[in-house]
Parts: structure tokens; C-alpha cells; sequence
């Protein structure tokens, strides 16, 4: 292996089209106007000595080495900050400029170390060599040579003494990371970088990276270049943090991991990263790794340490008893956004074939399953429609329930220089995200609304479009049904929807809706972005479907600068979902009901897939309770600590006999299962990610699989040890078969991959090179379909006994469960999930600042510290899950999205009490009574609500559970429910379902 | 009865408010005007009464004279030591040729009326009446440059930024006066701010800018005192605001104060700080007539440049350009300083020379002993002997004399000048003011310090005078903006022209 090396044009490509040809050093170029003459030189091959530029950054002419003579003008100008032009002859040799590039060098030596730590990485002495010099004939008795470091931040060093001030780190800051965090103190001589006036650990700095890349010397400097040593060979892999998927060089030195280091030629962060992708991947050869697989005949007994041929069939022969004893629906698996397409498409064909049902989910059911429902009924299908890139393009951004500075840092340092540069943004959220007002970025309205509201807002947003006449008519004309259109535009033009009444319910003044609407229905370019603060919601769904139509009425989608963006949580959710991990889809979001798709597999597996949707993860809990689930495959997530009321989860797992677990670590779910088969992180895996702009990007093993097998090989040896033979030689081969069996991912392959980086699906014979925005000239589906959205408030309410509403969300350091981070240096910065609550409720309740408090929902109660903040408003408190201590899900409901079953995590009525110690303290509740039965009522009733009252929403719901629920629980509904629970159009759908039968 | 003590800083720094605290109480019924400073600084306070011949002056008075000048009745005119005669009479005033100056010193600096009385408006109300590019080629044809130091002709930059096509642009006045023995832009906001208002008005509207923004440095607290109150009765007056006189053009004018940085006074340095900011030099390109203030186009002219204006609308360009040589058409406000013996004001049109300013005006040296050296164009500027007294003022004559006309400043040395010193000065004045960006200025200027002290201590002398030069090469042809490519300036000239001072012996004269 060698090492990559990307070349550094010194200055950011022109994006003109207009061609201007020059000469430089008697050499002809034709570069795009607006080059540098140093990017122009630097492409013809000639490299002008460079200090203070680098192509990720604007020329900022300070080192003055690049100075070149351009004939017939005056000076020596620099060449970083000097545009190409028709007919110019530049010369980049002379004696004059020898003169002067050794003539500054030689003020560089005279106060920089003669040697630096990192040796070759400091460009200050191999530019001096290049040009010929290697010494100072200053006497120098002012120096900055004896400046301590700052070691205060985990990852790198501050070394100034190898400072030459050249801001690149301070740009770096500012341009591609967008905190300010960094700044010059002092002027002259005295000049310094400083992480303004403190140490980088206290200061504002958010660990990114950008400037340590940045840096040319050693002054910013990796910890691991210091103490593993420069590396020697590298390879382009993709980050297994969030759903930007940016990517990386691993740089080894032999089998030693020194340093991830965001690619340039990276289509999602094209050189950017955050703290998690950059520095946070240690968990990946932490000592709490298990790397055998291991057994035990009861979760109450020891771990045993097995080959993986005894845990394999153990296994085999566990799930095979309960599948002799309970029939073949009573196992299943849930497949891991974590884990690469392969692996994932893998799992869920070992369901589907071996296990010989469709009982397979994936933990995007509990982040973006609404999305997948919701823009498929609009577009035709489950994805965003725009690349990242779009997001520079746009005027007017609409950001909804995500906090991409925590979440989607990679993706939010885009999002703010798109704002620096002038696009407005109007941010939809309870809490006072960072975007609403950071350096550079003043949000021009921020809709605080209640948690639970969303709906409310989004169709007062578009009634305020309609009835103004603000609608792109044009637009809806010729892109869009008539009939749904019309049908909506009635709907969303009634008062109900009208901010003035909406308002009693969401609580954002209606003026500033209307503003709002008219600004963003005002854009050339209106995009909207958003997260789980949409879907993880009782109507999550209806709130996608909204946000569709905000998209169609106003005309913005099929370009760049617009589009429906959901930002995806994990490295692989979007391409999870399209492995056909949903238990009625199959590969590419095909029905399991159609019989064309299911032939394809038929052949090509040599099964006959069953026709009827499978379980959804909440459906296997309620099973496993009622008694009729017993056997669960659990692929890389950590279902005891991520869903919902953990007492629920946890008594569905204690009642199962065969939870197979595989995981890198003994997370909580392995606290409930019965075989532990050791996982590879992702510097192991050969596979592909799909991030949430559908990159389909190359995962590439850096260092050899820990347990001695990958995983999708393990997957194969239980497929084969339950009767259905599987193996497969590579990755490669993985793909092959599912691009030979979905049409939207025909043309990739890993060597297509290879070749061109990464590929933006659809990519198949009409878009042989990806299809980086979607909707272009037509939709998915053909014409796009409004649909009608009434906003039904969530069943969670605020009551006497649970005053508050507690939302949840992310930090910036941590991810998830945790499970990867808390493993990390990351600890540093969030030690523990932190109860964010308002003054006036603090006061309130006797609760002051970093005090311990008891938090209590209907379903549990535990313990965790308290910050008093403004972010939150009063009546609303805020919590993260990255702690298995503080078990934050212990509080929330399994309550979720009426389509999907999402859950809703933003949303839970809780109390909070001063507490005396803390932290932790979980209290489960006790589940018990007939938990499916409920859940069947529950979710007949929130269904039957959610469609349109006026248009026969009997049939539509028919139809919808038809579709998504299991034979079994259909059979429940009709049989086993007390009809005096059901509201009457449930009650009519289960006359229309009969009549159908 | 009207009585005249300048209210300008000079006047005040040398008792002023106290003389016009003693007046106003002794003299019964006088009206106390605090006018500008007519520049003969040497003679400040200068008081002036009118009286039937008109203006009688006195001066420099001091609260003592109070008494015996009321004695001597000078509030008729009265004959005292100080007397001065008729104001318009003193020669050392009368023979100059005063245009940008032409109000300041006469007129009561906040009086509108005055000011119109006195020719003040003229300008504007023609310019309101012309097509913009008419305005625009006025000024070109005119022939005024830059008075901040570059000499760039002003009537071109107004064109690039008239002709940019932007929803916004910007006149940005400099007023950030840092070079030492320069006084005239504060002498002209604190004695006629109007003219300055007027002329940034009429760049507006010839550039269709709808913003202005004086940069006017904190060490000045009375210009801008005094500036703020005439913006504020302009604006009262209908002149600024949405509609200047009447007409359909917009102008609203603000102060920025400066934080106490020379190098703020560079005109990228100057927008980032006033964009709020570290005052750091911009590259170029972009141009700031293109890119500049907020990314805007926008015209950057000092203070003297815009006062200048006025008095070309009012009279025409022709009237203008028939002053001067050469390319330096117009006249030039001198400001002499240093060890002279008259120091102050005096605007002339170019082509005067150094002997006439500083033996003619100056009147030798205020120690009286021989001059030595006079340094022109601010603390970058060079060091000339008096071998090269004759040497015309006007931009072309300056640089082929290895100097430069700067901001119009002269400072005068008289024989117990060190010129290693000198030199040492401008390389620890560029040490001190340098903002840190370009390598050549940061690091070179402490580098020119050490190694100028080395050759005053007689250390490897010629070796360090080769390094010396050689750093000069560098800082003058690699530096980013003026300060690190002009601080070689004050230091070559010295080390050329005063050779006998870098030889490292102590007693070397």
C-alpha cells in the first residue's frame, strides 16, 4: 500500500465556464476566468513555492513566497491572489524572484525551530529546500521560540513556536468550520494564532479538525502523528459516524491507525470533518472489543467463550426449536444502519430465505421510517432529493427539527456558509438550536412551537402560500396531479389551518408564520432540511407529507438550491432502508405484495418469499410478550438502551428464548441475549455506505477483521446452519447481487466505484453516473402527489401529574447510545446526559443549576443532573440518550407515528423533582396485560384519525393496514378487540376489510 | 461684537479655552465665534475681532494678554504687541493659494448659514443639477488625486465604481490621519466639516452610493465631536437622509471611530475595520471600487481628496487643473512640522519646492540651529538633505527623487538628527503599526530593527548594511500593502543620503 496524496492547487477552483488562455514560463494554459495564476501554474505542472495558501482555503496573500512578474505590469505580485487574464505572460523564475522568496524565507528560519517534531509534515523547510536555502543571516534576538504548548485539547497539540502565522487555521476556522473559534491576538511581530485569549479546550473550538489540517508546520499538530510516528500508507474509507458520510484517508503506519484525514475528493465533505470522524475512532481497537463469540443457556448464566462453528449452530438450533415449536413467524431479525449495505442486505435475505418469513426491521424504524412512508406517497420514493452541494445553491432554507451543528456537523458547516453568503433561514423548533443565532448566522425567524405540533405549523405555513396567492401554479401545473392538488389546496385553505387558529395549539404567533411562509414561498431557491424532530412523532408521517407539499406548492423541487432533505442519523440508514430491511419491502422499496419483485428474488434465490408484511420491531416486542415471538437476531444496535420505554423493550427480551446478538461490545441488549457473535468495525469492513444524499460511498478494510471473520460471513454461516445455504467470496460479490435484483442500484458495482469515487443512486442505465438531484424533469412516481395533512395533537399531553414535555436530542461529541464514543477521548467534553430546563420551571420546582433531579414520566423515572438554560421555554425540558446510566429512555412512551410506528421521542409528559443523589436510579414500570392488544387499539384508532375525514377514510385505512400490518395482528383486530374501543371510521374500516376478504 | 478663538485642537492644545473663557468674561457683549484654525500654528491662539476694516487678528494669546488687550481696546482693533494686523493681510496667510482651506479658519464651523455665505453648497447644488457621469467626468477632467497619499487619480475611481453594477455601494471618507506631522484632515473636519459632508455627497450621487462612512481615528475627539454635530444638522437641514436638497438622490453619512491603529489607515485595513473587524490588509484584487466595504463597491478617498471636490464642482475643472505641474494639477495643503520655526498650513499649488516651503514658510529651524534633514510624506516617507531642497512638491518630482508626496507632510530636522536613529525609527514605527499579515513586515521589520542596532554598534557593519538593503528589496517588493513596501523608504533615503550615520562609529561627526 502507499500513501494517497491528494495535490493541493493552492487556490479553490473558478467556477466560471468563460476559458482564458495565458502563458506562464513560456508554457500555454487555458483554465477557467477567475483561476489563480498559482492554480493555473500549479495545473500546468509548474509549482510556485507556497506557504499561506491551500485550495480548501481563499487566497489570502500573506507569505509572500508564490510572488511571480507578469509582463507589461508593475511588482511582484502574489500569485495566490493575482486572477489569470487573456494573453498574459507570467513569469514564475527569476532572478529577481529567487531573490525575493529566499529573502522571506530567510525571515521564516530566523524564528522557526531548525528542526520540527513532525520532520517532513512542516512544509516551512521543505519549501526552504525547494527554493535553495537553508539558513538565516539574521542575528534574531526577538523569537517565538519559547512559547509553551497547549496540550489541553485530547487530540492534537499547539505548538506556536512552529507557528508562522500563516491563518490558515483561523481561516479554516472560519471558511470551512464556520465557529470563529480561532483569531490572531496581538499585531506585527507580535502577531499569534490564539483559540482567542484561552486554550483550545476551553475555548469555543469544536474539535473539527479543519484547522489541523489546515496547518502547514507542525504547529497544529495530530497527537497520534507524535506518539505513532508519520504514516506510510493510506487507504479511502467512509466514516461510521452520522449520514453525511464523509470521507476519510486512513493513514497507517504498518498496521497502526495514526490518523483519519478527511478526503478533498470526498463528495459529501470534500475535505471537511467533525470531532467524532476525525479524532473519535479509538473505540474501534478499544479493550471492552469482543472478538469471540460467545454462549449461554440462560441470560441469568455466565458468558461462554465458544469456536464459531458451536455459537453458529447453537444458535441455529435454538431458532430452529422455536420455529419447530411456535411456527416459522416467531423468529425474526433486525438488520443495522450501522453496518454496510452488504451486511445489511445480507441479514435481511437470511430472514426472508432462511428464516421463511419477512420479520425483518431495521432501527431506521425508529428515526426515518416516516420518511421512507411519507415521501414515497408524495414523490414515489424514500429519499432526499438533493445532494449536499445543493445547499450552496439555496436562498431560503427551512430547517425543521434538526440541529445539524450537533448532529450533522460535516453538513451544518456547509449549511452556514451558505447563510454567511447571504441565504436566509427560518428554523422550525422547540429548543434554541445553535443556528438561531451563532457566529456568522442569524436565523431570520425561528418558529418556537410545543413539541407535537409540527403538523400545526406546516399547514399553516402552506395555508398562508395558498391563500395569498403565493403558490407556484406553474410548477403544480405540470408537475403535480390535479386532482390531489385541488383536493389539498381545499383542505389547507379552510380557517382550521390558518395560522391565526393554528397558533393556540403550536404557540407561535401567527405574524411570524405568515412571514415566515411569505419569505420562504418568496425564494428562488427554497430548500428544506430536517431531522428526527420531525419523524420521531405521532404524525411523523403526516408531518414528511407536509413537508412535501410546502416543497410542490412552492415550486422547489428538481433543481439545485431546493428539495425535501431528510438528514439521516447513522452512517447507513438511507442504504439500510434500501436493502429491504422494512418487513413489506423488498431491495429498492418494492412491495413484498407484488408478485413481479418477489419473482425476481424467487429465481435468483431459489425461495418462494412469503407475500404478507412481516413484524415491525414494536410489533415484535407486543408478540414476544403475548408469547408468540421468541427467537431475535440483533444486528449492531442496541435496542435495550435506543427504543422506547426500556421497560416495554426490556420484558419483550426477557420473554424471548434465542436473542443473538452482534455487536463490537457487550452493549445492554447483550445484558438479554443468549449468543454474542463479535463484530468488525468499519476500519475492517468491504462493503459500501449510502449517506442521506444517497452517495453510495466504498468502506474499505484498513486493518484486518479483529474476530477473524467478516460479518456478513458470520450471517452466512447461520443462514447455512438454518438450512438455507449462503456464501459469498467479497463485498463485490454483495453488490453484484443487488444490482442484479434492484433496478435503482443496476449500474453499481465496486469497481464503478473505484473508478469514480462514489455514485449517487438512482444509477442504472438512464443515469449511468448517479443522479445527484432527483425529481428533474418528472417525479419518481410520475406526477407528485399532495396529500391532505390534518393535524390530529398527539395523545401525549401535558397533565397535572406530568406538567412538562420533554423532548430529546443530540450533542456534538457524543452519538447514539454511546456505544462508540463514550470509548473515545470524547468523554471529555460530555461526561453525562444533562436535563436541560427552563428558569422559571426550575424555580418552580426548587431545582437549581447542576443539581441532581428526578425525572418521571407514566412509564419509568430515573436521575440525571440539571442545566437552567434559555434554549428551552418554559413548559419544555430537553435530554439526551448517549448514557446507559442515565437510561433516558426509560421515560419515554412507545407511543409512535400512526403509519410507521415511529416512536415518538420527542414528545413525553414528564415531572421533575429535586433528587438528593444521583445519578441513574432507573425505575422500570411492570408490563403486563395483553400489551399487543393495546397496542392494536391504540394504533386502529390513531390511523383512523389521521386521514381526511371527508373522503371515505375507511377505505384508506383498509388499504393501510392491509399493507403494513402482519396477518396476525389483522386477525387480532377483526377477532380479539372490544369494538366499543374503536372510533367509528376504524369500526367502518373493519367492515370495508371483510368485504375485501 | 464678534470675537474669534479657534476651537480647533491645535488652538485648544495651547490654551485657546481658556483665552476664549477669559474674553467672554471680561468682555462685556462679545460674541465669542470658535472657528477653525487659519493654520499658522505658530501663531495660535490667534484671536480675531471684526472690526469695520474687517478682521484684526492677535496672536498667540495668552490668558495674561487678556487684560492689556483690553486696555489696547482690541475689540476695535486696537494696537497691542501681539497685533497682527488685518487678518487677510498677513503674508505668511495671504500668499497662499487656498483652495480646500478656503473656508477653514474663517468661518464658524457649525454654521450653515456661514458656510453657504462663504461659497458652501455651490458644489452640491450643481453636481444635483448634472447627470451623474457629467459629475463623474468633471472630476476626471479636473485632475485631483488622491490626497491620502497614492495620488490615484480620484475621477477613474469614481468611474470603476459607477460603472459596478450593485445593489449597494459606499463612500468611505479616511479619515484615520496617522502619519506624525500630519494634521490637515483634522484641521479641515474641525474648521469646515460641511465641505467634507458636501464632497462625500457629491461622490454619492455621482456614484449612485447611498452610504457613507467617515473613518475618523478616536485621537481626535474634537473632529469628531464636531463632525457628528454637522452631520446631525445636515441631516436636520434636509441635506442627508432620503432626499439630499430636494433632489431624488439618497445619503446618509455615519462616524466610525478608530481603535488606535496606524496601519487602519490603509484602505483594506480600514474597511475590515470598519466592517467590525481585525484591522488586517486585504489582498488586491478585488479592487475595493468593486469589492469593497461589506464586499461592495466602494469609493475610498481621504478626508483632503473629498474636500477637495467642492471647490471643483463650484468652479469647474478647468479652474481647478490651471493650478499646478505637470500631472499634479490643483493645489496641495503642505503641513509643516517638526523643529520650525513657523509651522502649520500651507496650501500652495504644486510645484513649490522644499526650500520654499520649509526656509520660506518655516522659517528655518525653532532651535535655530542649521537644518539637517526634512522627512516628506509622513514617518514612511524619505529623509532629504539640503542639497535636495529644490526638488519640486508634485507626485512625479518626489518619486524620481526617491521619495514620495505622501499625505503632504514635512517634517523638519535641524544637525543633532541622528539619521541611524531615523532610520531604526521607521523600521520599529513599521515593528510597532505592522498588522501581522504579510511575512516581509512582520517578521522584517523587527529583523530591520536588530540589524540597523547591530550597525550602530558597529557589528559587521557592511555586512549587516548588505542584509539591510537586502531586506529592503524584500520588504519593498514583496510586502502586501504600503507600510511594509514604503518603511524601506525613510530607511534607504538615510542610508543613502546621509551616509556619514551609518558607519558605526560613534562620533561620526
Amino acid at each position: 500500500m502507499t500513501m494517497i496524496h491528494e495535490h493541493d492547487f493552492g487556490t479553490p477552483a473558478s467556477k466560471k465556464s468563460e476559458q482564458v488562455s495565458l502563458e506562464i514560463d513560456g508554457k500555454s494554459v487555458t483554465v477557467p476566468a477567475d483561476t489563480s495564476i498559482m492554480r493555473a501554474a500549479s495545473m500546468a505542472g509548474i509549482d510556485i513555492p507556497k506557504l499561506c495558501s491551500t485550495d480548501r482555503l481563499k487566497a489570502f496573500g500573506s507569505c509572500r513566497l508564490c510572488v511571480i512578474q507578469v509582463d507589461g505590469r508593475n511588482g511582484t505580485p502574489s500569485s495566490c491572489t493575482t486572477p489569470v487574464a487573456d494573453g498574459m505572460k507570467v513569469v514564475t523564475q527569476s532572478e529577481k524572484l529567487d531573490r525575493l522568496r529566499k529573502g522571506v524565507m530567510e525571515l521564516y528560519l530566523s524564528d522557526h525551530p531548525a528542526e520540527c517534531a513532525t520532520g517532513d509534515e512542516c512544509e516551512v523547510h521543505g519549501v526552504a529546500k525547494k527554493i535553495g536555502i537553508t539558513e538565516s543571516r539574521y542575528a534574531a534576538t526577538s523569537t517565538h521560540l519559547d512559547i509553551a504548548k497547549d496540550e489541553s485539547n485530547p487530540y492534537f497539540t499547539f505548538d506556536s513556536t512552529e507557528c508562522i502565522v500563516c491563518n490558515r487555521c483561523v481561516r479554516a476556522c472560519d471558511e470551512v468550520q464556520g465557529t470563529f473559534a480561532l483569531t490572531i491576538e496581538n499585531r506585527g511581530f507580535e502577531a499569534r494564532v490564539s483559540s482567542s485569549g484561552t486554550s483550545f479546550m476551553e475555548s469555543e473550538c469544536v474539535s473539527c479538525g479543519a484547522c489541523v489540517q489546515a496547518c502547514p508546520t507542525g504547529a497544529l499538530t495530530e497527537k497520534t502523528l507524535l506518539t505513532i510516528g508519520a504514516p506510510t500508507s493510506s487507504v479511502i474509507t467512509t466514516c461510521a459516524y452520522c449520514g453525511v458520510g464523509c470521507s476519510f484517508k486512513a493513514e497507517m503506519r504498518g498496521d497502526k491507525l495514526v490518523r483519519m484525514v478527511p478526503l478533498k475528493d470526498g463528495g459529501a465533505n470534500e475535505g471537511h470533518s467533525c470531532v467524532k470522524g476525525r479524532f473519535a475512532y479509538g473505540y474501534a481497537t478499544h479493550s471492552d472489543r469482543i472478538t469471540k463469540p460467545m454462549i449461554r443457556n440462560a441470560i441469568t448464566d455466565p458468558w461462554k467463550e465458544v469456536s464459531w462453528e458451536e455459537a453458529i449452530s447453537f444458535a441455529a438450533t435454538g431458532l430452529k426449536k422455536i420455529q419447530a415449536e411456535s411456527g416459522r413467524n416467531a423468529i425474526g431479525g433486525i438488520t443495522s444502519s450501522r453496518c454496510t449495505n452488504e451486511e445489511v442486505f445480507v441479514v435481511q435475505k437470511m430472514v426472508r430465505a432462511a428464516f421463511a418469513n419477512n420479520n425483518v426491521d431495521t432501527c431506521a424504524r425508529v428515526c426515518h421510517s416516516p420518511t421512507g412512508y411519507g415521501l414515497g406517497q408524495a414523490f414515489g420514493t424514500s429519499a432526499g432529493t438533493q445532494d449536499f452541494e445543493s445547499v450552496e445553491h439555496s436562498d431560503v432554507i427551512l430547517l425543521i427539527g434538526a440541529n445539524p451543528t450537533s448532529a450533522h456537523p460535516v453538513f451544518a458547516s456547509r449549511m452556514k456558509k451558505a447563510l454567511r453568503k447571504g441565504a436566509q433561514l427560518i428554523v422550525v423548533d422547540p429548543r434554541v438550536i445553535a443556528l438561531v443565532r451563532t457566529p456568522g448566522v442569524v436565523a431570520a425567524h425561528h418558529l418556537q412551537l410545543m413539541p407535537g405540533t409540527n403538523v400545526a405549523v406546516i399547514n399553516a405555513l402552506a395555508h398562508v402560500i395558498v391563500t395569498e396567492g403565493l403558490a407556484k401554479r406553474d410548477f403544480i401545473d405540470a408537475r403535480c396531479e390535479e386532482k390531489s392538488f385541488k383536493e389539498w389546496e381545499a383542505f389547507i385553505s379552510l380557517p382550521e389551518n390558518s395560522p391565526e387558529v393554528l397558533e393556540a395549539s403550536s404557540r407561535v404567533p401567527a405574524e411570524e408564520i405568515r412571514k415566515a411562509a411569505r419569505l420562504f414561498a418568496s425564494a428562488p431557491n427554497g430548500s428544506i432540511y430536517y431531522g428526527l424532530g420531525v419523524t420521531e412523532h405521532s404524525q411523523g408521517s403526516t408531518m414528511v407529507m407536509g413537508i412535501a407539499n410546502l416543497a410542490m406548492v412552492t415550486g422547489n423541487i428538481g433543481r439545485k438550491g431546493v428539495g425535501v432533505n431528510p438528514l439521516r442519523g447513522q452512517n447507513n440508514v438511507q442504504g439500510s432502508c434500501d436493502m429491504g430491511s422494512f418487513p413489506h419491502e423488498l431491495p429498492g422499496y418494492r412491495h413484498i405484495s407484488n408478485a413481479d419483485t418477489r419473482k425476481i428474488f424467487n429465481d435468483k434465490w431459489g425461495v418462494t418469499l412469503d407475500s404478507e408484511p412481516g413484524m415491525r420491531i414494536p410489533n415484535m416486542f407486543d408478540a414476544a410478550l403475548a408469547g408468540n415471538y421468541r427467537g431475535l437476531y440483533v444486528h449492531g444496535e442496541d435496542i435495550a438502551q435506543s427504543d422506547p420505554n426500556t421497560s416495554h423493550v426490556h420484558a419483550a427480551l426477557r420473554a424471548m428464548d434465542m436473542v443473538i446478538v452482534q455487536d463490537l461490545f457487550l452493549n445492554e441488549t447483550s445484558k438479554f441475549a443468549h449468543v454474542f457473535l463479535p463484530g468488525t468495525s468499519f476500519l475492517e469492513k468491504d462493503g459500501t455506505f449510502t449517506n442521506a444524499e444517497r452517495r453510495i460511498n466504498r468502506v474499505r478494510p484498513v486493518m484486518k477483521s479483529a474476530t477473524g471473520k467478516s460479518e456478513y460471513e458470520v450471517t452466512c454461516d447461520l443462514s447455512t446452519a438454518m438450512g438455507y445455504p449462503m456464501s459469498y467470496g467479497s463485498g463485490a460479490e454483495i453488490m453484484d447481487e443487488i444490482a442484479a435484483t434492484t433496478p435503482t442500484f443496476a449500474g453499481v458495482s465496486f469497481k464503478k466505484l473505484d473508478e469514480v469515487g462514489s455514485l449517487q443512486w438512482p444509477c442504472n442505465e438512464a443515469n449511468p453516473d448517479g443522479t445527484p438531484t432527483m425529481h428533474l424533469e418528472t417525479f419518481m412516481r410520475g406526477l407528485g402527489q399532495f396529500m391532505r395533512t390534518p393535524y390530529v395533537a398527539t395523545d401525549e399531553k401535558a397533565t397535572r401529574k406530568f406538567p412538562l414535555l420533554l423532548t430529546t436530542g443530540r450533542v456534538l461529541s457524543q452519538y447514539n447510545v454511546g456505544a462508540q464514543t463514550r470509548r473515545t477521548a470524547n468523554n471529555i467534553w460530555h461526561t453525562e446526559d444533562i436535563l436541560d430546563l427552563h428558569e422559571s420551571d426550575a424555580q418552580l420546582r426548587g431545582v437549581t443549576d447542576g443539581s441532581w433531579v428526578k425525572l418521571s414520566s407514566r412509564v419509568g423515572e430515573t436521575i440525571m443532573r440539571a442545566r437552567i438554560t434559555d434554549e428551552v421555554p418554559a413548559g419544555v425540558v430537553y435530554t439526551t440518550f448517549h448514557f446507559p446510566e442515565s437510561g433516558a429512555n426509560v421515560i419515554t412512551t412507545d407511543f409512535s407515528d400512526w403509519a410507521t410506528n415511529c416512536p415518538e421521542y420527542k414528545v413525553t409528559a414528564v415531572e421533575i423533582t429535586p433528587s438528593a443523589q444521583g445519578p441513574g436510579a432507573m425505575v422500570e414500570t411492570h408490563i403486563d396485560g395483553d400489551v399487543q392488544l393495546a397496542s392494536i387499539i391504540r394504533m386502529a384508532n390513531q390511523i383512523a384519525a389521521n386521514f381526511p375525514a371527508t373522503d371515505a377514510p375507511e377505505v384508506k385505512m383498509a388499504h393501510h393496514i392491509v399493507q403494513f400490518w402482519t396477518p396476525v395482528m389483522i386477525e387480532r383486530l377483526h377477532k380479539d378487540v372490544d369494538k366499543s374501543l374503536l372510533s367509528p371510521i376504524a369500526l367502518k374500516a373493519l367492515e370495508v376489510m371483510l368485504v375485501a376478504k | 461684537m464678534k470675537i474669534y478663538v479657534p476651537g480647533d485642537s491645535a488652538a485648544i492644545s495651547v490654551g485657546a479655552d481658556a483665552v476664549a473663557a477669559a474674553i467672554a468674561s471680561k468682555v462685556a457683549g462679545s460674541t465669542i465665534i470658535r472657528n477653525g484654525s487659519r493654520g499658522a500654528l505658530w501663531l495660535e491662539p490667534m484671536v480675531e475681532v471684526e472690526t469695520d476694516k474687517g478682521r484684526v487678528a492677535y496672536g498667540p494669546v495668552s490668558v495674561e494678554d487678556i487684560d492689556s488687550l483690553i486696555t489696547a481696546d482690541f475689540m476695535h482693533g486696537g494696537a497691542h504687541k501681539l497685533s497682527l494686523g488685518e487678518s487677510e493681510k498677513i503674508e505668511w496667510l495671504a500668499s497662499q493659494d487656498r483652495v480646500t482651506f478656503k473656508r477653514v479658519g474663517i468661518i464658524d464651523p457649525l454654521s450653515l448659514a456661514d458656510y453657504e455665505a462663504h461659497g458652501g453648497l455651490v458644489g452640491l447644488r450643481r453636481a444635483i443639477s448634472m447627470s451623474t457621469e457629467a459629475i463623474v467626468e468633471e472630476v476626471k477632467e479636473s485632475g485631483v488625486r488622491g490626497r491620502g497619499g497614492a495620488g490615484f487619480p480620484a475621477g477613474i475611481k469614481w468611474k470603476t465604481v459607477a460603472d459596478a453594477v450593485s445593489d449597494q455601494k459606499y463612500i468611505c471618507c479616511n479619515a484615520d490621519e496617522g502619519d506624525s506631522g500630519t494634521f490637515a484632515d483634522r484641521m479641515l473636519i474641525e474648521g469646515d466639516p460641511y465641505t467634507l459632508i458636501e464632497g462625500m455627497t457629491i461622490a454619492a450621487i455621482a456614484v449612485g452610493a447611498t452610504e457613507g462612512i467617515v473613518y475618523l481615528r478616536s485621537e481626535y475627539p474634537y473632529a469628531i465631536k464636531i463632525l457628528q454635530k454637522a452631520i446631525d444638522i445636515a441631516h436636520a437641514f434636509g441635506w442627508l437622509g432620503s432626499s439630499v436638497l430636494g433632489s431624488k438622490h439618497a445619503f446618509e453619512l455615519k462616524i466610525r471611530v478608530g481603535a488606535g491603529s496606524y496601519v487602519c489607515g490603509e484602505e483594506t485595513a480600514m474597511l475590515e475595520s470598519i466592517e467590525g473587524k481585525r484591522g488586517v490588509v486585504r489582498a488586491k484584487p478585488p479592487l475595493p471600487a468593486l469589492e469593497g466595504l461589506f464586499g461592495k463597491p466602494t469609493v475610498i478617498n481621504n478626508v483632503l481628496t473629498l474636500s477637495t471636490i467642492p471647490a471643483v464642482m463650484a468652479d469647474g475643472a478647468a479652474a481647478y487643473k490651471a493650478r499646478g505641474v505637470g500631472r499634479s494639477l490643483g493645489t496641495q495643503v503642505f503641513q509643516l512640522a517638526g523643529n520650525t520655526k513657523r509651522g502649520g498650513i500651507v496650501e500652495k499649488p504644486f510645484g513649490i519646492s522644499i526650500e520654499e516651503v520649509v526656509n520660506g514658510y518655516g522659517g528655518g529651524t525653532l532651535s535655530g540651529a542649521p537644518i539637517r534633514a526634512v522627512q516628506v510624506g509622513g514617518p514612511l516617507g524619505a529623509y532629504f538633505g539640503i542639497d535636495k531642497f529644490e526638488t519640486s512638491l508634485d507626485y512625479e518630482s518626489m518619486l524620481a527623487a526617491g521619495g514620495m508626496l505622501g499625505h503632504g507632510g514635512l517634517v523638519v530636522f535641524d544637525d543633532s538628527v541622528d539619521l541611524a536613529q531615523q532610520a531604526r525609527f521607521a523600521m520599529s514605527f513599521c515593528a510597532l503599526e505592522s498588522c501581522g499579515k504579510c511575512t516581509p513586515c512582520r517578521i522584517g521589520s523587527t529583523r530591520g530593527v536588530e540589524t540597523i542596532d547591530l550597525i550602530i554598534q558597529g557589528v559587521k557593519v557592511d555586512e549587516n548594511k548588505k542584509l539591510l538593503l537586502d531586506l529592503c528589496e524584500v520588504m519593498t517588493d514583496g510586502s502586501l500593502c504600503a507600510m511594509g513596501g514604503l518603511t524601506p523608504m525613510p530607511v534607504k533615503s538615510a542610508m543613502i543620503n546621509f551616509p556619514e550615520d551609518f558607519t558605526g562609529e560613534v562620533s561620526r561627526r
